[in-house]
């Protein structure tokens, strides 16, 4: 039979090019073994994986951060590799953190040449702000991530994923097994782009595993490993509502312009952020949603547990979950069906087919500066230092209704409102209503949701008010000074440059 | 007609509390240079006080400063400063007299007189402590025109009454002499601290009962607290609804030429009036009962 | 005004500042600054520091400041409260520390 096909395929024009059948295991030889069908993906150590995955130097190697300060495969992955010896790679991580200050050593040494993330904090920001790299930081946003993928610039080699549980297909999630983080919405995005996806796991589960937020048909190698994360500080609880008067007294005011802008009916949506303010924000809605008999079809996010909480009171129809920032919303993640997993593509990317933030009705959004345009700095100091995270803020910004920037208007001595921001990350078209311990400014742009707010009595100024109220308290700041050398670029969500960051002069 | 409902608390010796507290809206900010600053920080907290009244930022907030004691090394060195800082009134801690406030009294005209401050500009205020304090509550109210309130204490109140405090007994009779005193002097009446910042519904609960006594006003040591005191003090939308027509119905009658105001058919006299102006006072400065 | 004695005033919480003052031998000030807002603001810190010893008439001491964002009117409070204590001086004159 054999023969004879050859022949066939050989003389037959139409059948030129053709393979003829050998075997059924021809292409899958594992196919015969019945051990290796199983755990063919499985390998004994990462040095092991990185070999198979064809990894080798100047490619880019990519992470996600959900384990937040906890995690450890960033840092480890990054660890083996230099003791393997590569060079000159390009470190894709969704964010760095103040955990990830072990990067600073394989940086100077050459073994990462470039980086792209949303963010970086402690010294790593400090090293990278001072100058340590050659080639600068590509900032972006978490939308503007998955819409860099799709143009062709970020191309992931390498995906190191770090998973809660998988089985030994690949199936993972990050919401069984011992170290929890919740969604997985920017792993999600990896393990659909990327070329070979190593996922490391402290547990392998029964298969199959479920649910699979990375599916077994996106993976190629799996790696036990001793801990992906911390539990101690990725499973911390809900953080409690502060405590603090003036960032309550910013949440008070954020919920009241919520409840007048005039975006709360029933039905509505909604975004909060993590910080403090915006958390005890969720606390103050949730006198006004009863007292108003309104409902929320579903809350975006960033998913905290002053959200879960409001979400189990039957306030909030649906909760929509690409990162869960702490263990109540791992837990909400992993227990409602209401509770849903997105990726980041999902979430934010303006390339995407659909976003849900484009259905957001109001977001809070936090700002380490924001200017007499409405600009807003969430990425460097008024030192001119990188410490914060573009983040989901200029995705989400862009298409919600109404953005609502939470800030005190001083921190210590530092005035948040200035002139003109040190960098922008969100441009000032994108924002509504900023709202301060010492009172709220509105948007010229929104002169409807101004009126709304002056008539329900709340202390509305113009942006320029609030900048005399600082200068007048805290004095003017003197200009930092830069050198030519740039360390940062910030990408706007649809790939351009909005701003630059240079070299802090020492 | 200045509504005094909140009166904030802050440690005098506090850097940073001084610094951001003005965005609070209490109607009065009490710096203390009493109880909450122990002795080495004395000197301290009166120059950051000193300094904190003269800042812009306070110049729209009704001010007052507690005052240690004349009889201690501090109290008049606190009385030179803060009355030559522009301090609107001051607290005297422990007034037991009459003699008490006339003591303070020449010492802040002495002063005034000294730097040149408006004679007369700055007020005082009571704070009674004691059974004595107490029972002399009417003659300490009267004593001086300077006296614009008296406030009850309730920490050392109940020490010097062998008791504790607990769910109000203990402050009853004070409660209501001070009251008295405060009303038939015609100044306004404050009640004691609330210290559990978490408890609000207790808070709520002591809230309410002083409010229907007739306290003008509460003592505060958190600012979580003002929002919810403004709350309860706050008229309910009939009361601000009846008020507005009170006042509709006294306009008219004053127009018209007519001695009596009557309104459905009944006499509203001065009291009411007075009143129903106080009610639409308060609405405007918090809005309608939540 | 002489510094006679070690002295400390303030904190170093945040929007605080901590003072210490040391004696000097001669006849000269030293003022060393050291800020978290050194950038923005170490300028005008320094130009309040000087301006409250001079309204002092502070001839001979140390003054070590350690800032932690505090404003200018906690810098004048602090620095007198320093000063004062390390030169033993009690009765103050008001007029010279406005």
């Amino acid at each position: 039979m054999n023969q004879q096909l050859q022949d066939t395929l050989a003389s037959e024009p139409s059948l030129k090019g053709l393979e003829a059948f050998k075997h059924f295991a021809q292409h899958n030889p594992y196919l015969k073994d019945p051990a290796e069908k199983f755990s063919r993906k499985v390998v004994e150590s990462l040095e092991e994986a990185i070999r198979r995955s064809g990894l080798t130097n100047g490619m880019t190697i990519s992470f996600h951060h959900a384990f937040r300060e906890g995690d450890k495969t960033i840092n480890n992955v990054v660890q083996v590799l230099a003791n393997m010896g590569f060079r000159n790679l390009t470190l894709a991580s969704s964010s760095l953190l103040n955990c990830n200050a072990p990067l600073i050593e394989h940086i100077k040494n050459g073994v990462i040449s470039r980086i792209y993330t949303s963010g970086m904090r402690g010294k790593l920001a400090e090293a990278i702000s001072n100058g340590l790299m050659q080639h600068p930081v590509q900032i972006h946003s978490h939308g503007g991530r998955v819409k860099l993928i799709q143009s062709g610039e970020l191309k992931l080699d390498v995906a190191f994923l770090g998973v809660s549980a998988c089985d030994e297909f690949g199936n993972a999630n990050g919401v069984s097994g011992k170290s929890r983080c919740g969604a997985l919405g920017y792993a999600k995005v990896d393990a659909h782009f990327a070329r070979k996806v190593v996922l490391l796991t402290e547990e392998l589960v029964e298969f199959p595993n479920a649910p699979a937020s990375i599916s077994q048909d996106q993976v190629d190698y799996i790696v036990k490993v001793d801990q992906v994360g911390d539990p101690s500080k990725i499973s911390v609880g809900a953080a409690r509502v502060t405590s603090n008067p003036r960032e309550l007294l910013i949440a008070r005011y954020a919920a009241d312009v919520i409840e007048h802008g005039g975006y709360f009916r029933d039905g509505f949506s909604l975004q909060t952020g993590s910080g403090a303010s915006s958390t005890a924000a969720t606390r103050f809605l949730e006198q006004r949603m009863r007292r108003k008999n309104i409902k929320a079809s579903f809350a975006l996010g960033g998913i905290t547990g002053g959200i879960v909480d409001l979400f189990r009171k039957g306030l909030i129809g649906t909760l929509v979950d690409t990162q869960s920032f702490d263990a109540d919303a791992a837990e909400s993640l992993r227990e409602s069906p209401r509770h849903i997993e997105i990726s980041t593509n999902e979430y934010a990317n303006p390339g995407s087919k659909a976003a849900y933030c484009d259905r957001v009705d109001v977001v809070i959004l936090s700002a380490l500066e924001i200017d007499l345009d409405f600009n807003v700095n969430v990425i460097t100091g008024s030192d001119g230092v990188m410490r914060g995270a573009s983040g989901g803020h200029c995705d989400v910004a862009a298409a919600a209704n109404l953005s609502i920037i939470v800030a005190p208007l001083i921190r210590s001595r530092i005035p948040t409102v200035v002139k003109h921001v040190t960098t922008v990350v969100t441009p000032g078209e994108c924002v509504g209503v900023l709202v301060t311990d010492h009172g709220i400014a509105v948007n010229p742009r929104r002169p409807e949701v101004a009126e709304r707010l002056k008539a329900a009595g709340l202390p509305v100024f113009s942006i320029e008010e609030l900048y005399e109220r600082c200068q007048a308290i805290t004095g003017e700041p003197a200009p930092i000074e830069f050198l030519d050398k740039i360390v940062g670029v910030i990408r706007y969500r649809d790939g351009s440059v909005i701003d630059v960051v240079r070299q802090v002069k020492p | 007609m200045k509504l005094r409902r909140s009166m904030l608390f802050l440690p005098g010796a506090n850097a940073a509390m001084l610094s951001t507290a003005f965005v609070f809206k209490p109607d009065s900010i009490m710096f203390d240079l009493e109880d909450a600053v122990s002795l080495r920080e004395k000197d301290a907290a009166r120059l950051l006080v000193f300094h904190a009244l003269q800042n812009p930022v306070y110049r729209d907030i009704e001010t007052v400063v507690r005052i240690n004691p004349l009889n201690t090394p501090f109290g008049l060195a606190d009385l030179e400063a803060v009355v030559r800082a522009g301090v609107d009134i001051v607290r005297l801690p422990k007034t037991d007299s009459a003699a008490d406030v006339h003591e303070l009294e020449a010492e802040v005209e002495r002063i005034e007189r000294a730097c040149g401050r408006e004679f007369g500009s700055t007020k005082l205020m009571a704070a009674i402590e004691s059974a004595s304090g107490v029972v002399n509550a009417l003659s300490i109210a009267t004593s001086s025109k300077r006296m614009i309130g008296i406030a009850l204490a309730g920490f050392d109140y109940v020490m010097d009454m062998q008791t504790e405090r607990g769910d109000g007994t203990e402050l009853f009779y004070a409660r209501c002499a001070v009251l008295h005193a405060a009303r038939v002097a015609g100044i306004d009446a404050f009640d004691v601290v609330y210290s559990d910042v978490n408890d609000e519904e207790g808070f709520l609960k002591e809230v309410e009962l002083i409010r229907k006594l007739g306290f003008n006003g509460k003592s505060l040591i958190n600012p979580r607290q003002i929002e919810l005191l403004h709350n309860a003090y706050a008229p309910t939308e009939e009361d601000v609804d009846y008020a507005h027509r009170v006042v509709a119905a006294a306009e008219k009658a004053e127009r018209e030429g007519l001695g009596v105001v009557a309104l459905n058919g009944k006499m509203i006299d001065a009291p009411i009036v007075n009143h129903a102006k106080r009610v639409l006072q308060k609405a405007q400065a918090s809005g309608v009962r939540k | 005004m002489k510094i006679i004695k070690e002295a400390l005033a303030g904190t170093l919480e945040s929007s605080d500042l901590l003072v210490k003052v040391t004696p000097l031998p001669e006849d000269r000030v030293d003022v060393v600054i050291q800020s978290e807002v050194m950038h923005q603001f170490g300028e005008q810190i320094r130009k309040v520091v000087l301006a409250t010893l001079q309204q002092l008439g502070l001839v001979s001491g140390q003054v070590v400041i350690e800032d932690k964002g505090a404003l200018d009117c906690a810098i004048r409070a602090r620095v007198q409260a320093a000063i004062l204590r390390g030169a033993a001086v009690d009765q103050l004159d008001w007029s010279k520390l406005s």
